[in-house]
């Protein structure tokens, strides 16, 4: 027993288990005794929100699958019946689809608490990069999701984003071949939706996994931005923050519930409610209420990109589109390295703060919006200027860095909260210092 | 320790066996990967699908139906003399995608516009087909979820999709029949 830890427990059976893998202890440290600041506001729930949402998705998601058929014949009609005959087929299966949408909503605030108090800056980039990959691993299942009930929206979908990929030179149509398994999305497409909609949440849970990992390696972010410095600073994560995530999880629940019993269809579109017909286009195909932003950064690139004072076409105006939209995700991924500041809060921000809040956040919610629209005018032209608002954004962080004067920062966490003067002396030296 | 001093450059007869390994497994692993792969490409079933033959008789002057190949739609078309003209008279420097209507149709039947009926975009129906519908700014289709125009020999004329509506193979069997595929 050389290496075996020394076990404490009072209970003979825990201890021998925790002797042989220890695992009450590891809990204990990391979500017993756990250091968290102490200074949380309700922004650091959604971590918690999401992962409850996750775990809902995938328990209500693996009952459907039981009652669910993937065959393009079939899906529709087995769909219906989840909703008239199975028992509680309706709430899971409205559970199941709202549920992605409170997972997103979820996680874009979860997205915003971060950029606005620079959760992604040193140490923490690895965080930021799982999280930005948990993102793209939830776009995916979402959308191969939503092909299953096989609806209009569902096929036509599933044939615009597919066709996204025909847009790569020289292999695209390949490609695309290979992602429907045949000449237009059809049986083959869903059954490997299907499987696929079943694998990733597995995957997502484990790089979620990575995610918390890396972050207890770290300890969390805070509102002041400032590292704790010491056990003043911090409260064990329970029964502080099993608390008040706790007490964050059952608000998100009563507005989650009040969608699943009151407005079950209002995220949906009514289209998907017809069966799949590949001869009829919608009049006006939408992706999902979360997909909107960058959908509209997709269809803002209308024109094509052509080598200056010639017309040999560089980029055509379809792969531009989507450079765009995938670009708008891939440039989340060097964000901690964008943004030059050593100060990380926003609170202590002064040209950070406002353009986060005045710049950022409106040209999302235009893009949301635009999204939505059809694509005429004024709606192109106003997804145009929000998609170089979006862009922007990122690409001016360096030059923030440069002119912005930070604000001094508090000398510790403690001293603002327990009192003693708001602010500290010696700021200067505390925001050279990139806690 | 006697491998280790062989060569005087630092490479030994080890690190060629290391690398000789190393690139055989990489070539197995490649190979065993790829009938995984392969397996997503279409199967011999769905490959096999039959041409299809289409009457023409019903469709009158400035009329046109939608037939289903391969899983899409494909747009049969008769065209009136006013719409050939109005495709022969645009000179190629306003086209995006350059190609005569005369390249588009079959020699002596004109009037016969076929085409894949799939929005070279991003894969939607265009709207025009059905009488009602709207045909876009230049009388042919209009695609609604992107707003590309096509005019009335298929060619994109305005919007984000690249290419001309695809014209696929086909002939005619009889003055008022055409096999497609």
């Amino acid at each position: 027993m050389a290496h075996a830890p020394k076990s404490n427990f009072s209970n003979p059976v825990v201890n021998w288990i925790d002797q042989r893998l220890p695992i009450i202890t590891m809990m204990n440290k990391e979500y017993g005794s756990f250091p968290t600041p102490r200074n949380f506001n309700s922004l650091w729930n959604f971590g918690a929100i999401a992962m409850v949402v996750l775990a809902t998705m995938i328990v209500s998601g693996v009952v459907l699958a039981m009652h669910y058929t993937n065959n393009t014949a079939l899906a529709f009609d087995s769909v219906e019946r989840i909703m008239r005959d199975v028992n509680w087929g309706w709430m899971i299966r409205y559970i199941h689809a709202n549920g992605a949408s409170m997972f997103f909503i979820a996680v874009y605030i979860h997205i915003f608490r971060g950029v606005y108090y620079g959760s992604y800056k040193a140490p923490r980039e690895l965080i930021w990069i799982f999280g930005v990959i948990i993102l793209l691993l939830m776009m995916g299942t979402a959308f191969m999701g939503y092909v299953l009930p096989w609806g209009q929206m569902s096929f036509w979908g599933a044939t615009v984003i597919t066709n996204l990929f025909s847009a790569i030179p020289v292999v695209g149509e390949h490609i695309v071949t290979l992602l429907w398994g045949g000449f237009s999305v059809d049986n083959p497409t869903l059954n490997r939706f299907f499987a696929l909609h079943f694998l990733l949440p597995f995957v997502l849970i484990a790089v979620v996994f990575l995610h918390v990992a890396a972050l207890h390696i770290t300890g969390s972010n805070n509102p002041l931005g400032v590292e704790p410095k010491g056990p003043q600073d911090t409260l064990p994560f329970h029964p502080y923050y099993t608390t008040k995530d706790l007490f964050g999880v059952v608000l998100f629940l009563i507005f989650f519930a009040a969608f699943v019993f009151f407005a079950p269809n209002y995220l949906g579109h009514p289209d998907n409610y017809i069966p799949a017909d590949p001869l009829v286009t919608p009049a006006h195909i939408v992706p999902e209420w979360y997909f909107l932003p960058f959908y509209a950064i997709l269809r803002s690139i209308t024109f094509s990109i052509t080598l200056p004072f010639t017309d040999v076409v560089l980029i055509p105006a379809k792969l531009g589109g989507v450079i765009g939209m995938f670009g708008s995700i891939a440039i989340l991924f060097v964000l901690p390295w964008l943004d030059t500041s050593p100060v990380r809060s926003s609170r202590f921000r002064p040209i950070f703060k406002w353009w986060v809040l005045l710049w950022l956040v409106p040209a999302f919610l235009v893009l949301g919006y635009v999204g939505g629209k059809p694509a005429e005018q004024p709606y192109v032209l106003l997804g145009q200027i929000a998609t170089v608002m979006y862009f922007v954004f990122f690409l001016a962080l360096p030059i923030i860095g440069r002119i912005e004067k930070p604000l001094p920062l508090p000398a510790s966490i403690a001293k603002p909260v327990l009192g003693g003067g708001s602010v500290a002396t010696g700021a200067t030296a505390q925001v050279m210092e990139k806690a | 320790m006697a491998d280790t001093m062989q060569a005087g450059d630092g490479q030994t007869r080890r690190d060629f066996i290391y690398l000789a390994a190393a690139a055989m497994g990489g070539v197995g692993a490649a190979s065993a990967l790829w009938p995984f792969i392969h397996s997503l490409n279409p199967a011999a079933d769905t490959l096999a699908l039959a041409s299809i033959e289409v009457d023409l008789a019903p469709i009158a002057a400035g009329q046109a139906i939608k037939a289903m190949w391969r899983g899409k739609p494909v747009f049969i078309r008769n065209r009136t003399p006013e719409e050939i003209e109005s495709a022969r008279k645009v000179p190629m420097s306003e086209l995006i995608d350059p190609q005569t209507d005369q390249d588009r149709v079959k020699a002596g039947k004109e009037n016969w516009l076929v085409l894949v009926g799939v929005c070279t975009h991003l894969g939607c129906i265009p709207l025009g087909t059905s009488s009602g519908e709207p045909r876009g700014d230049y009388g042919g289709w209009f695609c609604p979820c992107h707003g590309s125009h096509y005019d009335t020999a298929g060619r994109i004329r305005k919007g984000p999709a690249p290419l001309n509506l695809h014209v696929p193979e086909y002939a005619f069997i009889s003055d008022t029949r055409v096999k497609i595929g």
